[in-house]
Parts: structure tokens; C-alpha cells; sequence
């Protein structure tokens, strides 16, 4: 499948903010103290609440960015507002819905800490929701792709945890950088921390190993011929010897993307170790370093999702192209 | 709505035969024509008389190979292969569909684009494993076959041009148009007397269009060769041997 930088964009953007913000609506469900929690004797001026909602300001951008990605790849975006409507049998659908909703939740929480900090359970409950529809959204994002039988690399079961790893993973790289950003040096919040401990230790191995089972799945996937798709094959060994056009079609240009099985090793190698090992290389250069670490670390681990999706779409074949002998 | 309506009693397809088909492409052609004027064109190409022209036709006609064992050694099918949309029973492209764009005629079973409300995701034709679905880059929106809608309906027409456009330019009338949920129709006779099958049946997806597979071939490779006779000269076998053979050959 051609690897559209739409849709590539609109599926890593949009999944690392909606796993920035479950993050960060999981730390206000358990009721984590919204006071930062100094690593050495440094005294913030900046008020708690303020790196809450840079955290909640940066997810919503992360996802709205991908969102606005995904319009690109329409051929009519302004009647997108029509992909709202049938969410009773369409993953696309439910996942714009779910992700239109996912804001509601964002506002609540965005007004309540303005105006009324120290409202604990409102922001507990708001902070369930949140995770909950981020959950939701990216759950939805993946079954777009994984509810599609004609596209094998897409149809199976690593799809979904796929996607739900890797925005984990890249809203706890970012969730870092922005509480660093806003809180200063030195200072933390402590769930912050444990996320980032979790994301290096926890999550991003299995990110990575669940994206190697679905590689090696992926080369296990017999051949599929003219024989079975035009099902002359009873009859003997079919083989295109005429192409119905002498020159590219819709179809060959959108789902006969060959480059990236070519150089499939070494991608699936870059994005594996990319992503294994952004999230230690960061905490480590910044307790020894500092400086820019963990901006660069995040973007590192970062161009490893975009390196995993990018094979994700470009890898994957489609069914059609048997008929056409490809 | 892109939730399928209840199974219809009228499912109308095509036939296609495998055995008549001689690839010369008059029904893509002509399909190509009709739908540039009919009720859905035009059907736009970027680059018609370049280097590489490029658009949507609703019919494409691949032609294989097929390599057969037979008695007499190998020998090739040569299989021409017409394939459009095949107007399943029960389409994914049309519950993918994320606006209702896509959609199943409850009436006859056919399947088409509403172009008003088509937002070009291209959902639907990755869902199709038929490639039965291309998108117009000029339009924004995703073209199909509509098994000539605007034709079998059209009282202007005379009726026995009530057909769609590919049906009426095969000159070996190789393709068949008709309902194949009457059991006694035409095309239902034709698909049950020619072991008629559907393509990809895995998926699900219960196609209404059949493929009758070529005849088999009359050129004589499949006859079985004699089995050659074995030689024996009874007068040399030892006695009772002998006797036995001149006993059993009697």
C-alpha cells in the first residue's frame, strides 16, 4: 500500500497525543498530587496546575495536528463533517466520533483547573473519562486497519495492541519533555516520573517485540496468486502473461507500493532499536548531560513510531494485486 | 445509510464466460464510453493523450496463462479475464463506508456511490479485495461499476437495449446480464448447467457475479495413451507354466 504522509501523520500524531492525555487522565483518576515533586532542594514559583495544562494543551495539539492530517488525504475534505454519521458499521466513523468526544473531557478538565483547582473529584472523574476515551480513539484508529480482510498485513491481532502500545509510548516521551519544559529542571511530578521509568523499563520493549512477532507473522504469509484470486488455479498454474492497462491505474499506484519490502530489514531494525532505546538513552544523557536530552531523546523515539508506521502502510499488501500478478 | 439492507429476492449480475471470452477489451471499452456520458460521468483522465494517461474505467480485462499437466505432456490455457464489480451480497465497501456514500440498492442488490455525499477516503476500495473500485483524482470521489443503472431502467431505450453497455459490445456474448436470485432466470440456468463460481468466496463477501471456467479442451492431450502390451512367448515358459497360459489365454 502506498504510504500516504496523511495518514502516516494522522495515525502517529494523533496516537501519541491521545497517549499523552490517558497519561495524564490516569494520574488525575488515582489522585496524583498535582504539587511537583522536587528531586533536589529547587523552589518553583510556577504553580502545579500550570504544567497540568501545558501536558493537557500539548495532547490536545499532538491530536488535533494528526486529526487535521487526516483531512489531507480526502479527496473532498470539506464534506468531511459527513464521516460523523455512520458509526453504527464504520471504524472511520467511530473513530472521528470518538475523537471529537475525546475533547469534551479536555475542555471539562482544562476549565476546572482555571477555575476551580481544588475541585479533587471533579478532576478524578473528568481525568476516567479522559483515559477512557483516549483509549477508545486509538482503539478505534487501529480497527479502521485492522477491520480491512483484503489487507492480511493489517487484518491480524497485533494491529490494535500495536497501536495502543506505541501511542502509550510516544504520549510518555512527550508527556516528559512538556513537564520538563514547564516545571523546570530538578523538578517532577512523581506519576510523571514513574511513567517515564515504566515507558523505558515496561513499554517500549513490548511495543518493540510486539511489532517483531507481527513482522515475523508477516513474513510467514503465503503467497497469494492470480490462481486463487481469479480461481482458475483447480484448472493449473496461472500466470499474468497481459496487463489490462499499459499504464498505471488507481489501483496499481495506491496498492502496488513494492520499495519498502525491498529495504524491509534495515527499516524494521531502525524502528526496532529506535524505539527500544530512545526512552533510556533520554533519562540517561539527561541525569548526565541535560540540556536539550530529552527533546532530542522524544524525537528519536518519535521517528521510530513514524518508522514503524511508514512500514505499517508501505509493507502491506493488498489482495488486488493478485489479479495483476504482483 | 451504509448498514446493508435485508437480503434481496432480485440479485441482478453478470455472467461471465471464461470459455467465450477472447480479451479483445470491446466491453471495457464500451463501458468506458457509456459511463463518460451516462447519468454518472463524465469520467475524467488526467493525461489522455500523453505519456501516461491515466483514469478510471470501471472494467478491466487481465489475461492469463494457465499452465496443465495432461497426459500428453504440458500444454496452456490461454484465459482471458474480465473483472469489474461483482455486486456482493453482503459488501464491505459499503459498511466501511464512513458517510453513507456507498451504498446497496435494497431493490435489485447493485451497488453505487451516492458522488454528493463521497468524501474520497478511500476506504472502500481498500476493502474491496475485487479492485472494483477506483478514485477519479479529477472528481475527489470514488467510481464504480453501476451495472449501467442509467441503461436497464431507461424507458427511452428500446428494450432490448435495457442492458448494461459491456453485455451489449461483447461480440462472442460472453457476458450475460440478468437476476441471479431468480432460480429460473436465464443466467441462473446457464451458472448451474456450467458449474458457475464466484470469486474469492473466502472473504465472505458472497459475490453475485459468476465466471462460467473455460470448457474442457477437446485437442485430444487429456485421452489416456494405451498401456502398451507386454510381450511373452508362452513356448518358452517351463512346463506347467506353460500349461497355465495356454489355459488362461483360451
Amino acid at each position: 500500500m502506498r504510504p500516504t504522509f496523511s495518514i502516516i501523520a494522522f495515525t502517529t500524531l494523533s496516537g501519541i497525543g491521545y497517549g499523552l492525555l490517558f497519561l495524564l487522565g490516569l494520574a488525575l483518576a488515582t489522585g496524583a498530587p498535582t504539587r511537583p515533586f522536587l528531586l533536589f532542594d529547587a523552589v518553583h514559583s510556577l504553580e502545579p496546575r500550570y504544567g497540568l495544562l501545558a501536558a493537557l494543551a500539548t495532547g490536545s495539539a499532538f491530536a488535533s495536528v494528526g486529526l487535521l492530517a487526516s483531512l489531507a488525504h480526502l479527496g473532498r475534505p470539506a464534506r468531511a463533517w459527513r464521516a460523523l454519521s455512520q458509526w453504527r458499521s464504520s471504524w472511520l466513523s467511530r473513530e472521528g466520533m470518538a475523537a471529537i468526544a475525546t475533547f469534551a473531557p479536555i475542555a471539562a478538565i482544562a476549565i476546572v483547573l482555571v477555575v476551580r483547582p481544588d475541585a479533587r473529584l471533579a478532576l478524578r472523574l473528568l481525568g476516567l473519562l479522559l483515559a477512557a476515551c483516549c483509549v477508545v480513539t486509538v482503539y478505534c484508529t487501529a480497527r479502521i486497519y485492522s477491520s480491512l480482510p483484503p489487507i492480511r498485513a493489517w487484518h491480524n491481532r497485533y494491529t490494535v495492541p500495536g497501536y495502543l502500545l506505541l501511542g502509550l509510548y510516544g504520549g510518555a516521551l512527550w508527556l516528559l519533555v512538556v513537564h520538563a519544559m514547564t516545571l523546570g529542571a530538578g523538578g517532577l511530578f512523581l506519576w510523571a516520573m514513574i511513567y517515564c521509568f515504566a515507558n523505558a523499563v515496561v513499554v517500549a520493549p513490548a511495543a518493540a517485540l510486539c511489532k517483531r512477532a507481527y513482522w515475523c507473522q508477516l513474513d510467514s504469509l503465503p503467497a497469494q496468486g492470480a490462481g486463487t484470486a481469479t480461481g482458475l488455479e483447480r484448472l493449473g498454474e496461472v500466470s499474468s502473461f497481459e496487463q489490462p492497462h499499459t499504464e498505471e491505474n488507481y489501483l496499481t499506484h495506491e496498492m502496488g507500493f513494492v520499495l519498502a519490502r525491498k529495504h524491509s530489514r534495515r527499516l524494521r531494525a531502525i524502528a526496532f532499536w529506535l524505539i527500544v532505546l530512545s526512552p533510556i538513552a533520554m533519562i540517561v544523557l539527561e541525569w548526565l548531560v541535560g540540556g536539550p536530552s530529552l527533546f532530542v531523546g522524544a524525537a528519536f523515539g518519535t521517528l521510530g513510531i513514524f518508522v514503524e508506521r511508514w512500514l505499517f502502510f508501505a509493507e502491506a499488501r493488498h489482495t488486488v494485486m493478485a489479479y495483476y500478478g504482483r | 445509510m451504509t448498514a446493508l439492507p435485508p437480503s434481496s429476492p432480485v440479485k441482478l449480475g453478470l455472467v461471465i464466460d471464461l470459455d467465450t471470452c477472447v480479451g479483445c477489451h470491446a466491453c471495457a471499452v464500451a463501458c468506458k464510453e457509456w459511463n463518460d456520458g451516462g447519468d454518472f460521468g463524465p469520467l475524467p483522465d488526467s493525461d489522455p493523450y500523453g505519456k501516461q494517461p491515466n483514469g478510471v474505467w470501471f472494467n478491466r480485462v487481465h489475461s492469463y496463462a494457465v499452465e496443465q499437466d495432461t497426459a500428453q505432456g504440458k500444454r496452456e490455457l490461454t484465459v482471458h479475464f474480465p473483472r469489474s464489480c461483482l455486486h456482493c451480497e453482503t459488501p464491505a465497501c459499503v459498511t466501511v463506508c464512513p458517510t453513507g456514500a456507498s451504498y446497496k440498492r435494497a431493490e435489485d442488490g447493485i451497488v453505487l456511490v451516492d458522488e454528493d455525499k463521497c468524501i474520497g477516503c478511500q476506504l472502500c476500495a481498500w476493502a474491496c479485495p475485487y479492485g472494483a473500485r477506483e478514485i477519479s483524482p479529477q472528481r475527489g470521489t470514488m467510481q464504480k461499476c453501476t451495472l449501467c443503472v442509467d441503461r436497464i431502467y431507461n424507458e427511452t431505450l428500446d428494450e432490448a437495449d435495457r442492458q448494461p453497455a459491456c453485455v451489449m459490445a461483447c461480440p462472442t456474448r460472453a457476458r450475460h446480464f440478468g437476476d441471479l436470485g431468480d432460480t429460473e432466470s436465464a443466467v441462473s440456468k446457464l451458472v448451474a448447467e456450467r458449474d458457475g463460481y464466484a470469486l474469492m468466496p473466502e472473504f465472505g463477501y458472497q459475490p453475485v457475479n459468476r465466471y462460467l471456467p473455460p470448457r474442457a479442451r477437446r485437442d485430444g492431450c487429456d485421452a489416456k495413451p494405451a498401456p502398451r502390451e507386454e510381450t511373452l512367448d508362452g513356448e518358452r515358459l517351463p512346463g506347467v507354466l506353460r500349461w497355465l497360459d495356454r489355459v488362461l489365454s483360451r
